[in-house]
């Protein structure tokens, strides 16, 4: 049995998946690790009823994300549709593509927030680890956000190879004239996953960077903020996913499969509909995918009878299927998990500062995609 | 700041966008990747917020709407504790 016992509100927030083109190839990339296997993209009018039909359930955040958004040249008329029926649009870019007249068309189309993705403060690295000479293009686009009065919305992916920068980073989004600093680290799932040992930092370069961060809150006086997201493997309890399963959060991917956060996709046995053939209201009420994990009813133990169970919904499910291989046991980040011994180990292989992973750094990329998801030809 | 003239012609802050969301029976403050649900009189208040009608103005057509006489200090908190959260800006 899966159906919740109480009617859940409206999916508040509505992500769009436009597209898994990208012209980046970052290593920590949240996308599915089999991403071009991924069917056709929607075309503009399926995505226009699909924020339609979203905003008459009462949808009001929309984020227009992929891949990169910029490779659609329908953003604009999504926007302006987004716009007109009332959501509050938030554009999430590496940049590549936002040009002085599409910003321009954009903010012409409503568009209410731009969210600017840097890989690092220094040139080097940002290349290195996005695979492609991009800095320079995002200062200029930085400048242009500015321009277009918005306010500047930096977020920073940190990790094992970048965190030891946190104070050069700073200073940079700083003299972008950032408001808005998002420092959070990796979540290890898809591409991350894969990376993860050479990603996940050591608590050390952790404890660092929070100091870093404190004492130029202190310094500068408020005038940017910094939110810093630790790693939830240093944690001894597991995140509030999503808010909760089918509470408020509803991605649609490029191929318009709907999924109740961004790596729902990978959990076996789980079918999630397409909004080609399906109703939005239909998908959000009554479909499995949506319904599984929804409430309390569904859990085993530790979850079951523990009296933070409404706290955290148990956690991830992703995580707890990639790394106890059943997504519904309790996220092994909980202390009280019997497979919390995999996060530990993990992170105790962090520790040492010499330490080579036994496998290569992989980019997100097309030929990586394929040959990563071999396996699951069938 | 202790306190918002009466004088002031306060507005909804940049990045924050006020409307009637009928799913959920309420006015909701949106900003970036989030949302605020507001009770019935902090809709009220700040719907009035156009950066055009004074405090005083404000009050004046509150206690008119509702019936109601003294609510000028109640207002006046509510906005001072708005502008600290950025949710109404007061124009230079």
């Amino acid at each position: 049995m899966s159906t919740p016992t109480t009617k859940p509100g409206p999916p508040l927030w509505l992500l769009l998946e436009l597209t898994y083109r990208c012209p980046l190839h970052c290593v920590f990339c949240y996308n599915p690790v089999e991403f071009a296997r991924t069917e056709a993209e929607l075309d503009t009018a399926e995505w226009i009823r699909v924020i339609r039909e979203a905003r008459s359930l009462g949808a009001v955040q929309l984020g227009l994300s992929g891949g990169e958004p910029m490779l659609r040249d329908d953003l604009e008329e999504i926007t302006a549709e987004a716009h007109r029926l009332g959501y509050y649009t938030n554009l999430i870019t590496s940049g590549v593509g936002l040009t002085e007249a599409r910003v321009g068309a954009l903010k012409a189309a409503g568009l209410d927030h731009i969210q600017l993705s840097f890989q690092d403060s220094t040139r080097e690295l940002n290349d290195f680890l996005s695979h492609t000479r991009t800095f320079e293009l995002k200062e200029r686009v930085a400048q242009l956000i500015k321009a277009h009065g918005y306010p500047m919305v930096l977020n920073c992916v940190l990790h094992r190879l970048n965190i030891d920068h946190i104070e050069a980073i700073i200073e940079m989004a700083d003299r972008l004239g950032a408001e808005y600093l998002e420092l959070a680290n990796t979540q290890y799932y898809s591409w991350a996953h894969v990376n993860r040992d050479h990603l996940l930092p050591s608590k050390a370069q952790l404890e660092a960077a929070e100091k870093t961060v404190n004492a130029w809150r202190e310094r500068s006086g408020g005038r940017m903020r910094i939110f810093f997201v630790v790693p939830d493997y240093y944690e001894t309890r597991p995140k509030r996913c999503m808010n909760g399963w089918g509470s408020t959060f509803m991605a649609i991917t490029p191929d318009g499969t709907a999924l109740p956060c961004h790596t729902a996709k990978m959990l076996p046995g789980l079918p999630f509909p397409n909004v080609r053939s399906t109703s939005l209201r239909e998908i959000w009420f009554d479909s499995e995918g949506f319904n599984r994990f929804r409430g309390t009813g569904w859990m085993k133990e530790p979850c079951a009878s523990c009296d933070e169970r409404e706290k955290d919904f148990g956690g991830c499910h992703c995580q707890a299927y990639l790394l106890a291989n059943d997504p519904y046991m309790a996220d092994p980040v909980c202390s009280k998990s019997p497979h919390h011994h995999v996060v530990t180990e993990a992170t105790a292989r962090a520790q040492t500062p010499s330490a080579v992973p036994e496998k290569p750094l992989i980019y997100r990329g097309p030929k990586e995609s394929l040959l990563l998801s071999r396996g699951n030809d069938g | 700041m202790n306190t918002v003239a009466d004088t002031a012609r306060p507005a909804i802050g940049r990045g924050f966008r006020l409307q009637w969301e009928a799913a959920q029976n309420a006015h909701v403050l949106l900003y970036p990747e989030g949302m605020v649900k507001l009770n019935a009189s902090a809709g009220e208040i700040l719907r009035r917020c156009d950066g055009v009608r004074t405090v005083t103005e404000i009050v004046a057509d509150l206690e008119k709407a509702f019936g109601k006489t003294g609510l000028a200090s109640d207002v006046n908190a509510f906005m001072l504790m708005a502008v600290g959260k950025g949710w109404l800006e007061i124009a230079a």
